[in-house]
Parts: C-alpha cells; sequence; structure tokens
C-alpha cells in the first residue's frame, strides 16, 4: 500500500466516498423515478370502469378487463401447479437427499433451470404442452410453461426455509417416538411455513409480470370473453400492455400509462406482501 | 443401522411386546412421492434439452452449422430461405455488453458503499428499494425504454431512432444491476472482519482498506455477479424487443437498431411454420440460447461455491 | 479386550433387576471408532450416570439406547444391547415403538414452537390421541409428574418460549413423560441451567426413579454424586475411542474406586 501524505489520503478517501454515494443514490432514485412517473402518468385514466370493462377498438378505448383476470388466473395456475412440487421437492432436499450424486444432479439441475430464459421456456411449452400434449395455445399449456419456469424457485426457497429450521426439534420430536413424516408434517413445516409462502408470493409476482413466455404459448391479443375453460385462450397484463404499447397505432398516452401501473401493481404488492411475510416470521423467531 | 440377522425368538419377543416393525405403507407412499417431485427438477431441465435438440438440430441438414452462425444474411421466407443469425449473435453481445459496462461498475460501487461505507438505516432504506427493481416485470422496462429512454437517446447522438442496443444495453443494465449489487454485497460482508482490522492496524483509511482488502478479496464473488448479471442480460426478452430496433442487418455499432436473439424468437415464432425450417431455426436460436445462458451459470456458480469455502472456518 | 470392559455384574444393587443390558457394544462413524466394546447392565428404577470427560463418548452412547445414533450417516453398531431381553438392533424391531418406550432429554432444552400444552400433547397426538378430554388428562398428569404444573396451569396456552430455562427442560421431560416411556435418557440436562434450576430437576429424576429408568449422561460430579445410584465411568483411550473404566453404585464409585484413572479423575487430577 502506499503511503502518501495524510492529506491527500483524506481527500482521495471523501472523492471515493463520494463516488459510491452518488452511484448507490442515481440506483435509488432510477427506481423512484420509474415508480413515480409510472404512477403519475397513470393515475390519470385508471378509474373503476377502466379495471372493470373489456378493451374495445383493439384497445384504444375501454378498460383492461380481462388481461386482469387473465393474469389472475394465470398466478393462480402457476402456484396451484408449481407450490406443491416445490414445497414437496424442498422436502426432500433437506430431509432426506443423501449425500450422493443424484442428490448433486438434482441441485444442479435446480440452479440451471433457475437460468434458463424464459423465451426458452416459452419454446418448451410450445413444444411439449402446446403441440405434444395437445393442450393447444391455451390457458393451461401457459400456467404449466410458468409453474416449470418457478419451479426452481418454489424449491429453493422451500428448501432453504425447511433447512432453517433447527435440528433440536427434529431431535426432539424422533426421541418421543413420532415418525420421520410426522415430524415433518407437524413440527418442520409449519416453522418453514413463512418461508415457503415467501417464494410462493414471489414465484406468482414473476408469473403476473412474465410476458414473453405466454407470448409463445396461448396470450391472444384480444379475446371477446373471458377464459371459460382452461383451454381457452386468453389476455393477460403483461402481453396487454406490449400490444397497445407497440402494436396498436393511436392508443392515448395515458391509457399505456395506466396499463403500465396497474401491471407494476400488481407485479410490486406482491412484492411486497413477500417482504412482509419474511420480516414478521423474522421479528416472531426472536 | 439395523442388522441383517434376526432371530426367530428375538422377533416373537419383539411382537409380543409390540415393538415388531411396522411398515406405515402411508408415510413410504408420501416419502415415495416426495423423491418423484424433486426428479421433476432433472425432467423438466432434460425435457428442455430434448426438445430443442430435436426441434432445432434438423436445420443444420438444410443449413450447415458453419452457415447457421456466421451467415449474416435471415430471409426465412424468401425462396430459397437463408438462415444466418450472427446479426442476432451480435446485437446480443452489443446489448450484453452495455448492460454490463454500465452495470457492474454502478453494481460494485452501490455494493461497496452499502456494505462497507453505509450507516445500517441507510442500507435498510436503500436495499430494499434496490431489490425492487429486480421485481420490475420487463415489459415495464421496456415500456419505459420506449417513453422515455430511447427520444432522450435519439435526441443525444443525433439518430433516426432511439430504438437501438444501447437504449436496450441501458434498460437490461438496470435489470442486472440488483443481483449484482445483491451477490457482490454479500461477498464483501463474507469476509470475516480481521482482514479489514489487519489494514487498518497498519494505518490504512477506509477508502484504503476498501480498495485493497475489500474488493480484492471479494472478487471472485464480484466475478460471479457479473456473470449472473451477463446471464440475465443474454436471457431478457421483452425489452430488447421492445426497444433495441428489430433491424436484421448486421449490427455495426450499439447505436445500430438490432434484433438480439430472444428478440428473433419472439418475434418470429408465432408467424413460423411449426415443424418447417424457419420453426427449426428458431429452437436452433433457443438451444444456443441455452447453451450460452448454461455455461454463464455454471462458472458462476462454481465460482461462487469455491468463494463461500474460502472463507469457512 | 480390555481389562476395563469386564466390569463385572456383581456390583450392581442386589435388589434390581436390569433393564438393558450392553455387552461388548462398539460404535463406529466411517472408520473412526468412537466407543469400544462397552458391557454394562442398566438397572430398572433406578437412576444411573454416565460420567467421564468431555469427547469421551458419553453422549454417543446414550444415543445407541434409542438408536438416534440412526440419524447419523456412516455411524455403525456393534455388540449387543437388549432391551428387557430384546435385541433393540434387531432387524424386525420397530425404531418408532422403541422410541415411544425410550425417550430422551436434550441438553439444550428444546421445548417446540407451540404453546406450553402443545408441547406435551405433540406426542400423544402423533400416537393417535385426539380427545380433548383425554389429552388435557394426560397434559395434566404429565406436567403434575415433572413438577411443573402449579407453575405453569395458567398459561398452557402461552408460548413454550416464555417460560425460564429451568421450567422449559422440565417440560420437555413432561414431554416425554406424556408418551409413558420405560425409560427416560437425559443427555447433561442440567448443563444449561442455573443451580437452583439444577437441584429441581434432579429432585424431579429422584422421584420419577420410583417408577422409570433413568439414565442421564453428566460431566459434572457432584451431580452424578447427588442423584444417581449407579455411576458408569467412562474415559477415551490414545486413540480415541472411548472405553468404560469402572461401574458400580455411586457411592462406592465416589469413595473407593477400584481403578487408578477413576481415581484420578474423580479427584479432579485430569479431565
Amino acid at each position: 500500500m502506499r503511503m502518501k501524505s495524510g492529506l491527500s489520503r483524506q481527500l482521495s478517501q471523501r472523492t471515493a466516498f463520494a463516488v459510491l454515494l452518488v452511484a448507490t443514490i442515481a440506483v435509488v432514485m432510477v427506481t423512484l423515478f420509474i415508480i413515480v412517473r409510472i404512477a403519475v402518468s397513470g393515475a390519470g385514466a385508471l378509474n373503476w370502469s377502466f379495471l372493470t370493462q373489456p378493451p374495445t377498438d383493439a384497445g384504444r378505448a375501454g378498460g383492461i378487463f380481462p388481461a386482469l383476470v387473465g393474469t389472475f388466473y394465470l398466478m393462480l395456475g402457476t402456484l396451484m401447479l408449481a407450490l406443491p412440487i416445490g414445497v414437496l421437492a424442498g422436502i426432500y432436499l433437506s430431509e432426506y437427499a443423501p449425500r450422493n450424486w443424484l442428490t448433486r444432479v438434482i441441485n444442479l439441475a435446480i440452479i440451471n433451470l433457475a437460468g434458463v430464459p424464459s423465451i426458452v421456456y416459452g419454446l418448451f411449452g410450445l413444444g411439449v404442452f402446446v403441440l405434444m400434449m395437445k393442450f393447444g395455445m391455451s390457458l393451461l399449456a401457459a400456467s404449466l410453461t410458468l409453474a416449470c419456469q418457478a419451479l426452481a424457485m418454489t424449491i429453493t426457497t422451500s428448501r432453504e426455509a425447511l433447512l432453517a429450521v433447527p435440528r433440536e426439534y427434529r431431535e426432539g420430536s424422533l426421541a418421543i417416538g413420532a415418525t420421520k413424516w410426522q415430524t415433518i408434517r407437524h413440527l418442520i413445516l409449519p416453522q418453514a411455513r413463512p418461508g415457503i409462502i415467501t417464494g410462493a408470493v414471489l414465484a406468482m409476482s414473476r408469473a403476473a409480470g412474465e410476458s414473453a413466455p405466454i407470448l409463445i404459448v396461448g396470450a391472444a391479443f384480444i379475446v371477446p370473453g373471458l377464459p371459460q375453460s382452461p383451454f381457452d385462450r386468453f389476455m393477460a397484463l403483461p402481453y396487454h400492455l406490449y400490444t397497445v404499447a407497440t402494436q396498436v397505432p393511436g392508443v392515448p398516452g395515458d391509457t399505456k400509462w395506466a396499463v403500465a401501473l396497474v401491471l407494476l401493481a400488481v407485479v410490486l404488492s406482491f412484492n411486497v406482501l413477500a417482504t412482509i411475510v419474511r420480516l414478521r416470521a423474522r421479528r416472531q423467531r426472536v | 443401522m439395523p442388522r441383517q440377522r434376526s432371530s426367530a425368538t428375538t422377533a416373537e419377543c419383539a411382537l409380543e411386546k409390540g415393538l415388531r416393525r411396522r411398515w406405515r405403507l402411508g408415510e413410504r407412499a408420501i416419502e415415495g412421492g416426495i423423491f418423484l417431485a424433486s426428479l421433476l427438477a432433472i425432467v423438466v431441465l432434460l425435457g428442455i434439452v430434448a426438445l430443442l435438440l430435436r426441434q432445432g438440430l434438423p436445420i443444420f441438414s438444410y443449413t450447415p452449422p458453419w452457415a447457421f452462425l456466421f451467415g449474416t444474411r435471415w430471409y426465412p421466407v424468401s425462396e430459397p430461405p437463408t438462415f444466418g443469425i450472427a446479426p442476432f449473435f451480435v446485437a446480443t453481445l452489443w446489448v450484453t455488453a452495455v448492460a454490463t459496462a454500465v452495470a457492474v461498475p454502478v453494481g460494485v460501487a452501490c455494493a461497496a458503499y452499502l456494505s462497507e461505507v453505509a450507516r445500517p438505516a441507510i442500507r435498510e432504506t436503500a436495499k430494499p428499494i434496490i431489490e425492487l427493481l429486480a421485481g420490475f416485470p420487463s415489459v415495464v422496462m421496456g415500456f419505459i425504454g420506449l417513453l422515455l429512454l430511447s427520444p432522450l437517446i435519439q435526441s443525444m447522438f443525433n439518430l433516426n431512432t432511439g430504438l437501438c442496443g444501447l437504449a436496450a444495453g441501458i434498460m437490461l443494465s438496470l435489470m442486472s444491476l440488483p443481483i449484482i449489487v445483491t451477490v457482490s454485497e454479500d461477498a464483501m460482508r463474507a469476509i470475516p472482519d480481521d482482514f479489514r482490522q489487519a489494514a487498518y492496524a497498519l494505518g490504512a483509511t477506509k477508502w484504503e482498506v476498501v480498495r485493497h482488502v475489500s474488493i480484492p478479496a471479494a472478487l471472485s464473488g464480484i466475478s460471479a455477479a457479473m456473470m449472473l448479471g451477463i446471464g440475465r442480460a443474454i436471457g431478457e426478452t421483452m425489452t430488447v424487443l421492445m426497444i433495441a430496433g428489430g433491424a436484421l442487418a448486421m449490427p455495426v455499432s450499439p447505436t445500430a437498431p438490432m434484433m438480439p436473439m430472444t428478440a428473433a424468437i419472439a418475434s418470429g415464432i408465432g408467424n413460423a411454420v411449426r415443424g418447417g425450417l424457419q420453426y427449426q431455426a428458431l429452437f436452433a436460436i433457443g438451444l444456443l440460447l441455452f447453451l450460452m445462458t448454461l455455461a454463464v451459470n455454471l462458472v458462476a456458480d462454481a465460482v461462487l461455491e469455491r468463494q463461500k469455502r474460502k472463507f469457512q472456518r | 479386550m480390555t481389562a476395563a470392559s469386564t466390569v463385572s455384574r456383581d456390583r450392581m444393587p442386589e435388589h434390581s433387576t436390569t433393564k438393558i443390558r450392553t455387552e461388548g457394544v462398539s460404535l463406529y462413524y466411517g472408520a473412526f471408532q468412537a466407543l469400544r466394546n462397552i458391557t454394562l447392565d442398566i438397572p430398572e428404577r433406578a437412576i444411573t450416570a454416565i460420567i467421564g470427560p468431555s469427547g469421551c463418548g458419553k453422549s454417543t452412547f446414550l444415543r445407541i439406547f434409542n438408536r438416534m445414533n440412526d440419524l447419523i450417516p456412516g455411524a455403525r453398531v456393534e455388540g449387543t444391547i437388549q432391551l428387557e431381553g430384546i435385541d433393540i438392533y434387531d432387524r424386525c424391531i420397530d425404531v418408532v415403538e422403541l422410541r415411544k418406550r425410550v425417550g430422551m432429554v436434550f441438553q439444550k432444552p428444546n421445548p417446540f414452537p407451540m404453546s406450553v400444552f402443545e408441547n406435551v400433547a405433540f406426542g400423544p397426538r402423533r400416537h393417535g390421541g385426539n380427545n380433548r378430554g383425554e389429552l388435557a388428562d394426560i397434559v395434566e398428569k404429565s406436567l403434575r409428574q415433572a413438577a411443573l404444573w402449579d407453575e405453569v396451569k395458567d398459561k398452557l396456552d402461552k408460548s413454550a418460549f416464555d417460560l425460564s430455562g429451568g421450567q422449559q427442560q422440565r417440560l420437555c421431560i413432561a414431554r416425554v413423560l406424556a408418551v409413558e416411556p420405560q425409560v427416560i435418557l437425559m443427555d447433561e440436562p442440567c448443563s444449561a441451567l442455573d443451580p437452583v434450576a439444577t437441584l429441581k430437576i434432579e429432585d424431579l429424576m429422584r422421584q420419577l426413579s420410583n417408577s422409570y429408568t433413568i439414565v442421564i449422561v453428566t460431566h459434572n460430579m457432584q451431580q452424578a454424586a447427588r442423584a444417581s445410584d449407579i455411576s458408569a465411568f467412562l474415559l477415551m483411550e490414545p486413540d480415541r475411542a472411548g472405553v468404560l473404566v469402572e461401574c458400580g453404585p455411586t457411592s462406592q464409585l465416589f469413595t473407593s474406586p477400584k481403578d487408578k484413572r477413576t481415581e484420578d479423575y474423580i479427584t479432579g487430577r485430569f479431565g
């Protein structure tokens, strides 16, 4: 380490910390700016009928009700498919998995699943659910595709939540003659619940914001009514934002912003919900 | 650990005293289900690989791999069609390079500030906000880029259109920032405090400790963070689809309109005849994309594992 | 076979019958031998203390009796361990049923994160009891047996974490009692407690020994001397395997030890 004079070292420290601070402030400000800008610009066109009416004139007028409902169904579908499997696999990895090659392969697969681009999940969904299983371009195919994408997250969060439960509880329960499954079911799982819920909520939030895969496997630009069965096509908020922003000329500006606002509100409120669940659980444990 | 031998008398006594082994078939069934569920992660990953290979590889009997990778002309509907993806590949490189060039310095600076300098109150406020950025849907980022950033870039660089690789790269940098900040910060916080104490004892200032101790010691974690950020940028679709410009020509500079690989798939797959040549070509792009992100993520994971072990005592 | 392992049965108190018999027990973690050739009888309805310096394998030995070592990958047991004449490591033995009969209390109080009532009711519920009235009876009986009822009867619905450390440990004992075991294993049950709480637990053990067989591991020699009927002294050999040095009525072991090493240990010369 070179030793410069005390004064110049103090000066370089001040300059350096100022740069770091500016970088941090810049990131925080950009984030807040995006949120505020969308809120301010979108609030104008946002009203009750916008949320409860179907779009008319290719999205230039009317509301976004079918897109909201479609996104709600997608979130629900993803949750119902990805959560149970995520929890079961998480239980296997935290409670049962021996230290062998198979466990290593499973963990490696999870890491890689988390990194697969969403558009590739779209291709997978198209090939497997739409064509091979003949579900067609549908809500079901889209939910399955998004569930595959969410799997890595639900497994990882469940596994970590279960591993965080102290070993003493397991021993205490086994030592009074509870079976392993009883111990997991009645003692470990309830303890891990907040962590599991956090992961599930985050997975839903992602499903709500994802557009690339559903654009391939079933989201429609305009559907006359709400989906009546899992095999129907559907509208979804992110895809709707994409179309009104890029595909339809002449959509009023504040309508686009309002769509963006609703989408961001849905996604971020689930993010915040996940944070609250996590923080509350942490406080209770202390 | 039970032994294999079992004498008849023991078995009888055990039965008498209710100690006889029970099978608990219900629980065995549940445990079987648990095991099968965990295999699903492998099944899905292998399924993706198998599908991409099956749908994508056939294109190479029409266009040889080198012509596919290095060809600069993508005319899927002309007669005869040509499939050269070099412009897409280069576009992906451009936007990823821009994203990395912006996100890594800024992200590492943020991480250094939050882990080494910031008071806890500031840290606890700034971190959740930055993490919020990770939750922004990519279509919203594309929307913001489309309406706010690209007009700015158009006038700044005096371009025909602001929809270009630069605009897309900057929006992507915002999207990969949270992961870079989080992973780098974790790496710096994992450094044992005695490393820093030792430097302070030599009379170093706080900045000198950050620069010569914390950042170098966390370097492998920071590079893993960079890899994860790159992986995110490579795979991002909607943002680049909306604001990279969508031009099929070979992009010669980041300010040119361009079509990254993900955007090429997203915009082409809807019109491609299922099983046709274009369809196969798009799956082949998907395969390449998959391999690129796989490599990046595997390296990042290996680096992170090594970093984790380094400070374990 | 070392001389120590041949400690004979004839020094046991005459009145008692043997509840658990171990013969030539060795335990391995992979290639490492943690216990060597231990032969020891645990008398019924008495308190047997296992003493010795830390690391000599006392806890490991204790965990053989309810097969808790099964949870550790690579652990392997040799020799015979019989509960009332039944080899508990036999293939046809149900570990869950065994652990109902041989309960265990741990070093650090480990109440479950639920109410006092649910802590005690946890075992009975798992074993099929769901009748609220019956459960309430079991809970009250167990808490009374654990000398905790008067202190907690008004806060059965409060979290178990609100209790003091000593109360938590007695709650853990009540939790074991609720499944009506025959043997209670205690792994340094007082090491995390203050002296007053420790004496309470010792009194409790004394009462419980009228109806239960108790095996306690302790590094506290005063405790062993105060609270146990039989003492077994374990020591680590140079290869770090634990062996049984000496075993006998506590009064005898502490006043006139047969083995020089025992004498050294109890007079505080090492350990």
